[in-house]
């Protein structure tokens, strides 16, 4: 199995070097090695005695993160779903993309994907999941902006991007909680912790983030909004990924994880609301679209949606009929959308309005999209399989479990109107895409190309699915017992007993369904013209798409709006702003943590004395004057004073070396200052406004106060007594040396003092440079 | 005599705060230098200020109770240094800011959208 996931890795490493022979041979065919070695393998796997198989191998044991592989019934079906559809999906792609694309990177991103897919179906570690399942997002992400030339497709892959990379962080919450409750990483050692984690308090965050993993995924209502718009995609990327694979990696997500919820009433209100409203909402949007891709994706939403609502019914038929959907759906749609690809391709546009009368010119073609449509609709016809999965649908709607729960119980009753509501529309867009297509006038002048049948290889792959609609539609009994049943207790949790698929099973209530969806439908679809008018109304000027757009565009301004608030440019600005912060997480924290405490014993401080006081007001008095002197030799000179000021105090304070020093610096610098303040321009009179200033002045005062505030608690409580004593001691014995602040510098911390050798050297350094580079005029 | 220091500190900084806030490159650099004074007062300050004898010692006298204390003093040396060489490239830099840009207005010197 570990075979399956990585032989696609391995080939999409190759590629690059096997595309360079693309005149010759087209890339295409290496890669079908691929889903096809694997299908073959799993085909073998099919039988009644089939019997889950788990594969280990370590990855990061220390983290319990080990790729575990677990074929299981619903493994099984969806890694077959994969490789076959892959596999004829690569066929069809050969015909489809001409010589002169970049196949290398089509390949490539195909083979990605197809790895990550099979990665998801048959991890059993939920992060190994999580990791296949966000390289389906991002190689999705790479499809649809294949053309990427393209405005719309880049457009539709950010979308399908955000969408889906939102909805599978939420995922990784989710199973980081389930880690956590559960002290284990895989999948169904969680099955057999069910009862810890139904009585989990973090149930329904857990439910929250799977659902919106499984939703965003599977387009499910309101989340479907990326689909219509990754259709930009190739068109074997849309049959591949947006029909039969990727989108249902949500529904696979839920029936793995139903055994654990499914008894939760609220896995029954979400899972089947959800699934119903996208059912009638998907099918009733599909009717307005004028583009056959575009139908064909509402009409994936509204099929997926069916399926999600099957699997939150829960019971022993929906859940078969949910497999059994899943299959079928897999096999037309993916026809469908080769169909539209091969109309696009030979006529040149897939606008329905342009199109018409196509069915004596490409006749093979027109067969298969009958069949296909038809099975989509449902139509009671004994050799189509999509009548067969919603005659079951409709059956499990009728016997849903009766709940507690008030809301369930409305929307246990409105399910089975909701469903025959869904399918008129879904019969009302099938035979819509058909009949417009393929009959009615002809417009060959409108059309870009002059159409005529396509290439045998082309139609080859939608025969195959079609052939397999029929198979299964005449002998549906073949798949049941010795595969979909399998699926079906894979998901049930206990083995699934299969029942017979019969055609007909007598005049009972869902043949009236169907045949009320057939009458009603017929007649929408011929009077289509009269009540379209109805789109006006609903949605009319709504759509999710706005949402999505006010959202993203939204988030840009306002995060713009922000930053561009405090980011102006002014370092004054900025400075403020660095200072206010201080100001306030400081007072915050002495406050918070009782920093005030100010006990003065009059025996830890010093005397107070008069040349001290005295030279202290000077140097205030001086400090202020800096502020209001408009004079810069006056500005210069006062503060020199306070320079001059401080080394008095160090003289004072019995520090020789530090008013030494200070006194030599002070001079430099004022020396310094003088040199550059000729070239300085003067002081200007002060023109801000009153606001400006009364801002700096409260900054500025507070955090003088902030300062004085430290300084006085912080001699309020010393409670260590100063290392001095040890540098005293030793500086004679140790240092050899009798100045203590010298032997302090150069030896006992001569590091401080190399560095700051250092400093002064890179400053003369920088200086020299600033004065002595230049940069040539227009070098820019 | 803390106390008194430590206000005197508070006013050096309060100044040097409020020059730094100003438009003008000149002020902004005797902001920083005020800056500095206040933060060595506050280093000597946070030491003892108790006046024993510098710390120098005489006839081999190991009795730290005379001497002040030599490690404020070793600190605020290294930083007078690298103050002044960091005033020292500020001056400069900012007398050539002023000669390119023939502004010293802060105000005006912004860069543009891109740069």
């Amino acid at each position: 199995m570990l075979f399956a996931v990585f032989f696609p890795l391995l080939l999409a490493c190759l590629i690059p070097f096997l595309s360079r022979y693309k005149h010759k041979v087209h890339t295409g065919f290496f890669v079908l090695l691929a889903p096809l070695s694997i299908f073959l393998y799993f085909v073998s796997f099919i039988g009644h005695d089939f019997e889950p198989v788990m594969k280990s191998y370590p990855w990061i044991p220390s983290l319990d993160i080990t790729l575990n592989f677990h074929l299981d019934g619903l493994s099984l079906l969806f890694v077959l779903l994969i490789s076959g559809i892959g596999a004829l999906v690569t066929f069809y792609s050969i015909y489809y993309l001409h010589k002169s694309e970049r196949l290398g990177h089509f390949y490539v991103y195909l083979l990605l994907f197809m790895a990550a897919m099979f990665g998801v179906v048959l991890s059993d570690n939920v992060f190994v999941l999580y990791t296949f399942w966000e390289l389906t997002s991002i190689s999705s992400f790479l499809l649809i902006g294949y053309w990427n030339h393209r405005e719309r497709s880049r457009y539709g892959a950010l979308k399908s991007m955000l969408i889906t990379v939102f909805g599978g962080l939420s995922l990784l919450g989710a199973f980081l909680l389930l880690t956590v409750i559960t002290k284990t990483t895989s999948i169904h050692e969680m099955i057999q912790q069910a009862d810890l984690i139904l009585s989990s308090d973090y149930l329904p965050l857990i439910m929250t983030f799977i659902f919106l993993g499984a939703f965003t995924k599977s387009a499910q209502f309101p989340f479907h909004i990326w689909l219509p718009d990754a259709m930009e995609a190739p068109t074997p990327v849309s049959a591949y990924l947006h029909s039969a694979t990727m989108v249902k990696a949500g529904i696979f997500l839920i029936a793995r994880f139903s055994p654990i919820f499914s008894t939760n009433e609220w896995f029954f209100i979400i899972v089947s609301g959800i699934g119903i409203i996208t059912l009638c909402w998907g099918s009733y949007m599909a009717v307005r679209q004028t583009d056959l891709k575009g139908i064909l994706a509402f009409s994936t939403i509204s099929q997926l949606g069916m399926i999600m609502a099957m699997l939150g019914f829960g019971t022993e038929a929906a859940i078969f009929g949910a497999v059994f959907h899943i299959l079928n759906h897999a096999t037309f749609k993916g026809s469908l959308f080769m169909i539209a690809g091969i109309v696009d391709h030979e006529t040149g546009t897939r606008d329905i309005r342009k199109l018409g009368g196509l069915m004596t010119l490409m006749p093979i073609s027109a067969t298969l999209a009958f069949f296909g449509t038809f099975s989509m609709a449902g139509v009671p016809l004994p050799f189509l399989n999509g009548f067969y999965s919603k005659e079951v649908f409709f059956e499990s709607t009728l016997e849903l479990n009766n709940t507690s729960l008030a809301f369930a119980e409305i929307l246990r009753t409105a399910i089975p109107y909701l469903a025959v509501f869904g399918s008129i529309f879904t019969f009302v867009y099938s035979m819509y895409l058909v009949f417009g297509t393929f009959r009615g006038e002809k417009h060959l002048d409108q059309l870009p190309k002059k159409p005529h049948e396509a290439p045998i290889g082309m139609l080859i792959a939608p025969s195959i699915l079609i052939l397999g609609v029929i198979i299964i539609g005449l002998f549906p009994n073949l798949v049941n017992e010795s595969f979909l049943a399998h699926t079906a207790s894979a998901i049930l949790g206990e083995a699934y007993h299969p029942h017979e698929i019969k055609f007909w099973h007598g005049f009972i209530t869902p043949l009236k369904m169907s045949l009320v969806v057939v009458g009603v439908g017929t007649v929408l679809f011929i009077f289509r013209k009269k009540w379209s008018g109805v789109y006006q109304a609903i949605p009319g000027r709504l759509s999710m798409n706005k949402v999505y757009d006010t959202i993203v565009n939204g988030t840009k301004t306002v995060s713009a709006r922000i930053t561009n608030s405090y980011m102006n440019g002014s370092l004054r600005r900025y400075m403020a702003l660095i200072l206010a912060a201080i100001i306030v997480v400081s007072l915050g924290t002495m406050y918070l943590t009782d920093g005030f405490t100010i006990e003065l014993h009059p025996d830890t401080l010093a005397d107070i004395k008069l040349p001290e006081i005295l030279v202290a007001a000077t140097m205030a008095i001086a400090a202020i004057t800096t502020i209001f002197t408009r004079n810069r030799i006056a500005a210069i000179l006062i503060l020199g004073v306070v320079g001059y000021g401080l080394s008095i105090l160090f003289v004072i304070y019995r520090a020789p070396d530090l008013a030494l020093t200070q006194l030599v610096v002070e001079t430099i610098t004022v020396g310094l200052f003088l040199l550059c303040f000729y070239h300085l321009p003067n002081l200007r009179p002060r023109t801000e406004s009153i606001g400006f200033k009364s801002v700096n002045l409260i900054i500025s005062i507070g955090f003088g106060l902030l300062m004085t505030l430290i300084a006085i608690s912080a001699h309020s409580s010393k409670w260590y007594s100063t290392i001095a004593d040890y540098f005293i001691h030793t500086s004679h014995d140790l240092g050899g040396g009798d100045n203590v602040v010298n032997v302090i510098l150069v030896d006992m911390r001569g590091l401080d003092t190399l560095f700051e050798i250092t400093v002064l050297g890179i400053a003369a350094l920088g200086i020299y440079g600033l004065i002595k580079l230049r940069a040539k005029k227009g070098a820019e | 005599m803390e106390i008194i220091m430590s206000i005197l500190a508070g006013i050096l900084f309060t100044t040097g705060i409020y020059n730094l806030l100003q438009k003008q490159l000149l002020r902004i650099i005797i902001g920083t230098g005020l800056i500095s004074h206040g933060a060595h007062l506050f280093i000597l300050t946070m030491g003892k200020l108790k006046t024993g004898l510098p710390p120098i010692l005489e006839h081999g006298d190991t009795n730290p109770d005379h001497y002040t204390d030599p490690l404020p003093q070793a600190l605020i040396l290294t930083s007078i240094v690298i103050s002044f060489g960091v005033t020292s490239l500020l001056l400069v830099l900012a007398y050539r800011a002023s000669k390119e840009n023939e502004t010293d207005n802060m105000d005006l010197l912004r860069g543009n959208e891109n740069d």
